[in-house]
């Protein structure tokens, strides 16, 4: 028999430095430290067990009893996103794991995930140790936050070039620019992800806009320049664009980003590679695909490169892994390449996109682990 | 390493858990009554193969991606140990779906808690490509290992065979009593074999369509006939030792006390099946739809008479009838030990169910059993016209993992 072992992490205590030292296997002890906050979600409600709880790594265990499909977020001031659970389909129950210093949250179910949701506040008090004390974990911070400067500062020079262009009616020219300005929003992907609105209206595919929404962002003007060729009257979507990029470029720039995020924004890249990119349904009009998929790459690189002096002391083998795996996705992109771009994803043959994927899961498996290390 | 002892152990960070506290939520359940429906997975030969036929199958070809031979060896080491794990019930790696810590992804899938050994087998096979590929290189040093019986096999007329879903260079059969331990066994492996190996194609199946064992009634196909009355039998040891098991000087010592696998996706027209009248369905297979028993003959298990004549002058069971062309008699006594499954890959767009049969048989050699049974179907068989060869595949599945550190495919690469 399979035993159903329901074990929370006292990940608070993890996160701290793993003091707490207890392993109770069998009598299970609910209120014991760091155990789940409940949250009851109806259709109407968001009844979270305590608004107020201790620094640290917080867990909610959000249980969907309605019946519209769910989602539970934590935001900070200005509807940051600290964390968030989507898909909680009804009868379920999903855990949420936010690392949360002390300050005033407020916490959200979106019954029909959609809307601002029904809101309640969430204080924090007291200070766990966050895991930059660790002088190594927060020099990886820093150092990748000199890299996400370094791509924001690019990426407004090369979309204000984009914007011009098609403001200018200059077909030509903005088709050559949309995969180079992709390309330095596609390595951040991860940090502009945390501004929960701003990043559909940057990069949303047609699909995923709702009623009442407005399909905005490089897609809408992507469409526009492949599909009907016409950008006369684009000029206004392209302001837009340029107006929501400058916004979480100075978000990015002034968010402080936790280790963990590091970690699982490498992961999360190569993700998107894995989802959207393979498929060619990323840059559907376009089929520039391959730029985005060698930017993620990039990312994902920069965002372990951070982390590597830590990696080495506590994962040598990993980091041995990573460095294989890194090496063999760029071969085989490499395969690919056309001038100084990369051939378009309707050029490449369904046993060239295996190969990509086969590259990216085997990168993407080890990288996966980077966060217990991260962790640990 | 039980599975209570791993989670003491990884809660003192020992296994790899980070250091951190585990707090337990939930008293384990009793183990007393754990794996009761667990086949043993150790032994001289695989389960799988006389183990009674489950009723669920997830089967599985990989390519191999990595160039390097010491990253294949290790996998199938750590395939080896998760597959020993999760035949007896346990979860695929040591700590566990739940047990980690939550900001890293578990070493367990967890689709399978809660639920029984669910009598999951994982049997494992070689593929001609893994000794020598299309190209004619020998990636992996194995060339001369390669035994003569895994020589590919010919084309048989009337194949329309994919590429894509044929072949490969490893395979692992899952079956199990419930489709959801063997798809969990599948990509738990799936998964641990990411940068090694690649998924090249997969196919699910129901309702067993052979029974290995006498204690098992036979199962329907999906024409609705009894298939696999003279399938071999795990009782009947001489037989066995005869056409199942190839042994000491059938070829190199790594085969010693293993099996090959056919493997076949048989797609069925069921749609024009199912408007054929039934006295013409059942002079097609040469026995009766109710009772399976040979044409002419009153019990499913009688032997077929294939010279009496009606009352017309013409043969009872026809020259061209199933079970006269497949039969032993007819095929110089050779036998199959088949563990086939039926299959429904939804419809195909033009309103027909995608169905069929998945065939697998094992044998000790297939150039001397499969090959001539399956050229004499494929030359005469009616039933051609109602079936189509989809998917082929051959595989040298090995003896048994002996012992706990004993792994798949040692005595090859030794």
């Amino acid at each position: 028999m399979r035993t159903p072992r329901l074990f929370a992490l006292a990940a608070a205590g993890v996160l701290a430095g793993g003091a707490l030292a207890a392993c109770s296997d069998d009598s299970g002890d609910e209120a014991a430290a760091g155990g789940p906050i409940t949250v009851n979600a109806t259709d109407s409600l968001c009844e979270v067990a305590t608004t107020d709880v201790a620094a640290g790594t917080v867990t909610f265990k959000v249980t969907n009893k309605g019946v519209k499909v769910t989602e539970f977020y934590v935001y900070a001031a200005g509807d940051r996103v600290m964390g968030e659970v989507e898909n909680i389909a009804p009868g379920l129950s999903r855990e949420l794991h936010v690392e949360l210093p002390a300050g005033t949250y407020e916490t959200a179910c979106k019954p029909g995930m959609i809307g601002k949701g029904i809101r309640g506040p969430l204080k924090v008090s007291g200070s766990a140790a966050p895991l930059t004390d660790n002088a190594a974990l927060a020099a990886a911070t820093e150092s990748y936050q000199r890299y996400v400067k370094s791509q924001t500062g690019a990426l407004l020079e090369k979309t204000q070039e984009f914007v011009t262009a098609v403001k200018a009616g200059d077909v030509a020219k903005a088709k050559e620019l949309f995969p180079i300005a992709r390309t330095y929003w596609e390595r951040i992907e991860p940090v502009a992800e945390i501004f929960g609105d701003l990043d559909p209206k940057i990069d949303g595919r047609e699909e995923v806009i709702e009623e009442g929404m407005e399909f905005t962002g490089f897609h809408r003007i992507e469409k526009d320049l492949w599909v009907t060729g016409d950008i006369s009257k684009s000029g206004p979507m392209a302001d837009k664009l340029m107006a929501d990029v400058n916004e979480i470029v100075a978000k990015a720039n002034a968010e402080k980003l936790s280790p963990l995020q590091l970690a699982n924004g490498a992961k999360e890249l190569l993700d998107e590679v894995a989802t959207g990119k393979i498929t060619g349904e990323e840059d559907r009009y376009s089929h520039t695909d391959l730029w985005d998929f060698n930017a993620n790459v990039e990312g994902s690189k920069a965002a372990i490169a951070a982390l590597r002096p830590v990696l080495e002391e506590r994962a040598p083998d990993l980091v041995k892994t990573l460095d294989t795996e890194f090496a063999n996705v760029d071969t085989t992109l490499a395969k690919h390449r056309a001038g100084d771009g990369w051939k378009l994803h309707n050029q490449l043959t369904q046993a060239e996109l295996k190969e990509l994927s086969d590259a990216i899961n085997a990168l993407a498996e080890p990288i996966s682990k980077v966060a217990a290390v991260v962790a640990k | 390493m039980n599975r209570r002892k791993a989670i003491a152990l990884s809660g003192a960070g020992v296994v790899g858990v980070a250091g951190g506290a585990l707090v337990a939520r939930n008293a384990f359940d009793s183990p007393a009554s754990a794996a009761s429906d667990a086949v043993p997975f150790y032994g001289a030969n695989q389960a799988g193969i006389v183990t009674p036929a489950q009723d669920r199958l997830h089967f599985v070809a990989f390519d191999v991606v990595t160039k390097s031979r010491d990253r294949l060896v290790e996998m199938l080491r750590e395939w080896t140990e998760a597959a020993a794990r999760m035949t007896a019930g346990r979860d695929a790696g040591l700590i566990g779906a739940v047990a980690g810590i939550p900001e890293a992804p578990p070493d367990d899938t967890g689709e399978a808690i809660g639920l029984p050994a669910s009598g999951l087998t994982l049997t494992i096979g070689f593929g001609p490509s893994l000794f020598r590929n299309a190209d004619g290189v020998d990636r992996f040093g194995l060339a001369a290992r390669r035994p003569d019986a895994l020589a590919d096999l010919p084309k048989f007329p009337g194949d329309a065979l994919e590429a894509e879903i044929s072949g490969g260079d490893l395979c692992v059969q899952a079956c199990a009593n419930d489709p959801q331990v063997a798809v969990h066994a599948v990509r738990n492996l799936a998964r641990i074999g990411f940068g090694v190996v690649s998924v090249r194609w997969s196919q699910l199946g129901f309702g067993r369509t052979s029974s290995t064992s006498r204690d098992q009634a036979t199962p329907r196909n999906l024409f609705g006939f009894k298939d696999g009355t003279a399938n071999l039998k795990a009782e009947e040891e001489a037989l066995l030792r005869e056409w199942l098991w190839a042994r000491s000087g059938d070829g190199p010592s790594w085969m010693d006390g293993g099996s090959y696998a056919v493997t076949r996706k048989i797609r069925m027209l069921v749609e024009t099946w199912d408007r054929t009248s039934l006295m013409e369905q059942e002079a097609i297979v040469g026995r009766s739809k109710g009772s399976g028993a040979p044409l002419g003959k009153k019990d499913e298990f009688d032997e077929p008479d294939f010279a009496v004549k009606g009352a017309d002058g013409e043969l009872v069971v026809g020259e061209v009838a199933h079970v006269r062309l497949a039969h032993p008699d007819q095929n110089a006594g050779a036998r199959l030990l088949r563990r086939g499954y039926n299959f429904v890959d939804g419809s195909d767009g033009l309103g027909r169910l995608n169905a069929g049969l998945f065939f697998i048989a094992y044998q000790r050699n297939p150039h001397k059993q499969f090959v001539p049974v399956q050229l004499a179907l494929a030359r005469n068989d009616v039933m051609n016209e109602y079936i189509r060869h989809v998917s082929s595949a051959l595989w040298a599945c090995p003896g048994g993992v002996a012992e706990k550190g004993d792994f798949w495919g040692r005595a090859l690469f030794a």
